[in-house]
């Protein structure tokens, strides 16, 4: 079975789709988002050993290495519970765009260990990581995953994975998405959109729906909010609203990082034009939370300027807009 | 064993009531109802059990039984569910009313009744199953003309039914007229009356839904298991006060409610507990309330004189009581600390299975104890969780994990909940208050609904964690309204007092937000 680096697994969630899921938070992004939120989940942990100093709870310690290994895809090393990229090389995915960044193995012979069950989840670690990755993530198969999953039914009416980018862990998904669809669950991806969706039958077989962030219309604008290229994206816009296959779309307001109006404006229109009006567009109003330091005097957006842009959308004939 | 009032006791009561004559923060109306009381309490007309006094009336720290202010000479019952389907169609003698031929008789004709229609607080614990009883009368009207004539309807009974145990009930099937009452009610955000939903498989998630976007406004309804309660009381069963299941055309004698966290301090051990000291107060509690209802059905009169008896609205053998308890949280905490352990309640499989443990104990007693009056409940009483009352101390309502304690994730909590809702035909319940962004995402409160309505799991309340109606235990106030109070202004509603009182002691406004 596939392994994942898993970030956190959020019991119920209401922010993650529509009802009550399950969320499972999975580690590393190809994007860089200036205004990520959570910026420790971008990266993968090199195992320094920095954060194990500030880990007061002792749930994190630095331990020789004694399993080194790469799968045949390259993706993941060790055994469960314990956090390892093994220097392994991350799949290529669409675009060129690279995965994790697998950086140099640091000191090398040791890596970090986290013991969630002696977690206190104060964040410490990865305030203070100077690769903007975190240790509190743990390998998990897909049975693992869903084990955990599982606790929480009936409660729930499906599951929701995120990242990070959750499509860095192609065939982690495919199981995890199969378990879930085998409970019952319904199942959709939240995804930056930087993975090819129309190339993957199987993967889109067992999924109900992307919730799908476009972060800006034009190259230019994607280029200085992510670091990366847009047109993968806006393939995917098309193709999912087109397959029925698009949950939501997400754009993030930062007026002075990107053209927000036209952003809003031709996702709207692209929308329309395949008669996709019930698709949900969430206008999410940038919060400086979470947020790096270098990039903390972003300005978030005025209430009329949300407001305006929820008439935009509205405007193409959009039925299901809202500011968050 | 009839009380002797001493001298000092006499002394003690005479101060009580000229606290009560010159307390600033009590409404005319409620120094009536206290003076009443007062007046009550210089009776001794209840042959009690000898041990009583000394589980009952003693110091707080120590009480294992409370009566809840019902007062020593029973002349009403506690809970009056009557049956208003047959006073709209039939009208009342002593009132002077015929049967209610359009919606304005109706809703004229019902406030009138719940005006007299006794309880312990003097106000109607119940109004009726609104949509059935209202629905037949606005077929031919439309939409705003009923809006209109609820909205002055429901503004008169927060204005004039002054506390919050007031409740009506809708469900589970959906219904025009229940979906035009939850509109009003949203826009209202009165704490009075409460307002239940029952739900049942048949329910349409399109009117949860419609009632879980009133709840983040004002508070209500709340959500009960259609099919546990039918299940277990019949279809005739009405949910009342705070989240009491009882029968229509009846109701409740009495409530007394156990003291579990106190019971406990008297304990040696576990064993101990559940051997000598619980089935003990068990027994002088179960004494007690027989000889309270011996009262009230065979001297008191009021099944043989009121008009509400002698016009067929309720009957006598409808009738039951709640044998209530408290603070099982903190008994179990208590007793696992006598024996080293740490455990504490809601957080592991052993202190929650000694919970478990101890309500079979009292279950058993219970199905052990007959009272010739309660044939309506196979003479049994009904187990309820009782939701606490202000001056409570280091004592949870009911079986619910202390405020402040619970389980990180709501799941854990509806696990623990799951396993002691089952115990309580006659109540019990718990809130959650959720976060605003859920105003966006009403399905994700649907879907633990929905989930609960599969398990055990009774009664759901919730409430927007901003919100200026909440939930106290199980009782409606306004934030509001609190505040005026705590700055020493009078305020109308009995009800706002307790829940300030709930709010400094008891920490609800502390819950973890969902």
């Amino acid at each position: 079975m596939a392994k994942a680096t898993v970030n956190k697994i959020i019991s119920f969630s209401c922010v993650d789709g529509p009802g009550n899921r399950s969320a499972v938070f999975l580690q590393g992004c190809g994007f860089d988002c200036r205004y990520c939120h959570n910026p420790e989940t971008i990266h993968a942990c090199i195992h320094c050993g920095e954060c194990v100093k500030y880990c007061k709870p002792g749930a994190l310690t630095l331990v020789e290495e004694t399993v080194r290994q790469t799968d045949e895809q390259g993706v993941c090393c060790g055994d469960a519970g314990v956090v390892c990229f093994g220097g392994g090389v991350m799949p290529e995915v669409s675009d060129g765009l690279p995965g994790l960044r697998s950086a140099d193995r640091g000191t090398g012979r040791k890596r970090v260990h986290y013991d969630i069950t002696k977690c206190v989840f104060c964040d410490e670690c990865f305030r203070h990581c100077p690769h903007g990755a975190s240790a509190r993530t743990r390998e998990l198969t897909a049975e693992q995953v869903m084990q955990e999953v599982r606790r929480n039914l009936p409660f729930i009416r499906g599951i929701t994975v995120s990242g990070g980018e959750c499509t860095l862990w192609r065939d982690f998904l495919l199981e995890l998405l199969s378990l879930a669809k085998a409970e019952g669950l319904g199942t959709l991806l939240d995804s930056n959109g930087s993975y090819e969706f129309s190339k993957d039958s199987k993967l889109m077989s067992v999924t109900d729906g992307v919730m799908l962030d476009v972060k800006a219309w034009s190259r230019e604008d994607h280029l200085r909010v992510t670091g990366r290229d847009n047109a993968c994206v806006l393939r995917n816009l098309e193709w999912l609203a087109h397959a029925g296959k698009l949950a939501e779309v997400r754009t993030v307001v930062v007026p002075e990082l990107f053209d927000c109006r036209q952003t809003v404006r031709e996702v709207s229109a692209l929308l329309a034009e395949l008669g996709c009006l019930d698709a949900r567009y969430k206008i999410i109003r940038y919060r400086p939370m979470g947020v790096r330091e270098q990039y903390k005097d972003l300005t978030p957006p005025t209430e009329d300027l949300l407001q305006e842009l929820t008439d935009i959308a509205a405007g193409y004939g959009l039925r299901d807009v809202v500011i968050v | 064993m009839k009380r002797v009032l001493t001298p000092e006791i006499i002394e003690e009561k005479r101060r009580e009531i000229y606290n009560t004559l010159v307390d600033p923060t009590s409404s005319h109306e409620q120094k009536v109802t206290y003076l009443a009381r007062h007046a009550e309490n210089f009776m001794t007309v209840l042959d009690e059990p000898e041990e009583l006094d000394e589980l009952m009336r003693c110091d707080i720290d120590t009480r294992c039984i409370c009566n809840l202010f019902e007062g020593d000479a029973p002349y009403r019952p506690r809970y009056i569910c009557i049956d208003f389907p047959k006073f709209l169609r039939e009208g009342s003698e002593f009132l002077q009313l015929g049967p209610a031929k359009d919606f304005d008789e109706a809703l004229t004709n019902l406030m009138i009744m719940y005006h007299n229609i006794p309880s312990i607080t003097n106000y109607p614990v119940f109004i009726g199953d609104l949509d059935e009883l209202l629905g037949p009368y606005i077929e031919n009207l439309d939409d705003e003309t009923v809006k209109k004539a609820l909205r002055l309807w429901l503004t008169m009974i927060d204005r004039t039914i002054l506390d919050s145990f007031c409740h009506s009930d809708i469900g589970p099937k959906a219904s025009r007229f229940g979906y035009l009452l939850m509109e009003v009610e949203s826009e209202l955000e009165n704490a009075v009356p409460n307002l239940t939903m029952r739900v049942s498989k048949d329910t349409p998630d399109d009117f949860i839904l419609a009632g879980i976007k009133c709840a983040l406004h004002s508070a209500k309804p709340s959500f009960a298991n259609d099919e546990m309660f039918r299940g277990e009381l019949g279809d005739d069963y009405c949910i009342a006060s705070c989240y009491n299941g009882l029968l229509k055309g009846g109701g409740s004698y009495t409530l007394s409610r156990l003291i579990l966290s106190n019971i406990a301090k008297r304990a040696e051990n576990i064993e101990d507990f559940k051997t000598n000291v619980l089935p003990h107060v068990c027994d002088v509690m179960a004494r007690y309330m027989d000889e309270r209802i011996r009262f009230l059905v065979e001297e008191s009169g009021w099944f043989q004189n009121s008009f509400l008896a002698r016009e067929g609205f309720v009957q006598r053998d409808k009738f039951t009581a709640m044998f209530g308890l408290v603070g099982l949280a903190e008994c179990v905490n208590l007793l696992l600390e006598k024996e080293g352990g740490t455990e504490r309640f809601g957080h592991s499989d052993r202190a929650n299975q000694l919970g478990v443990e101890i309500m079979d104990i009292i279950d058993d007693f219970n199905k052990n104890h007959f009272n010739p009056y309660c044939e309506a409940t196979d003479h049994h009483f009904l187990l309820h969780a009782q939701v606490g009352i202000e001056s409570d101390h280091d004592c949870s309502p009911g079986t619910r994990i202390p405020i402040g304690e619970e389980p990180d994730e709501l799941v854990d909590h509806l696990k623990c909940i799951n396993l002691f809702h089952k115990y309580f035909p006659s109540g019990t319940g718990d809130i959650f208050p959720v976060d605003l962004t859920v105003h966006k995402n009403p399905q994700y409160v649907l879907d633990i609904i929905r989930g609960s309505l599969g398990m055990d799991i009774r009664y759901l309340s919730f409430y927007a964690s901003d919100s200026d109606v909440i939930r106290v235990t199980g009782y409606l106030v306004k934030r509001s309204e609190m505040e005026k109070l705590d700055a020493g202004q009078n305020v109308r509603q009995n009800t706002t007092g307790l829940g300030l009182g709930a709010a400094k002691n008891c920490k609800i406004l502390d819950r973890r937000i969902r």
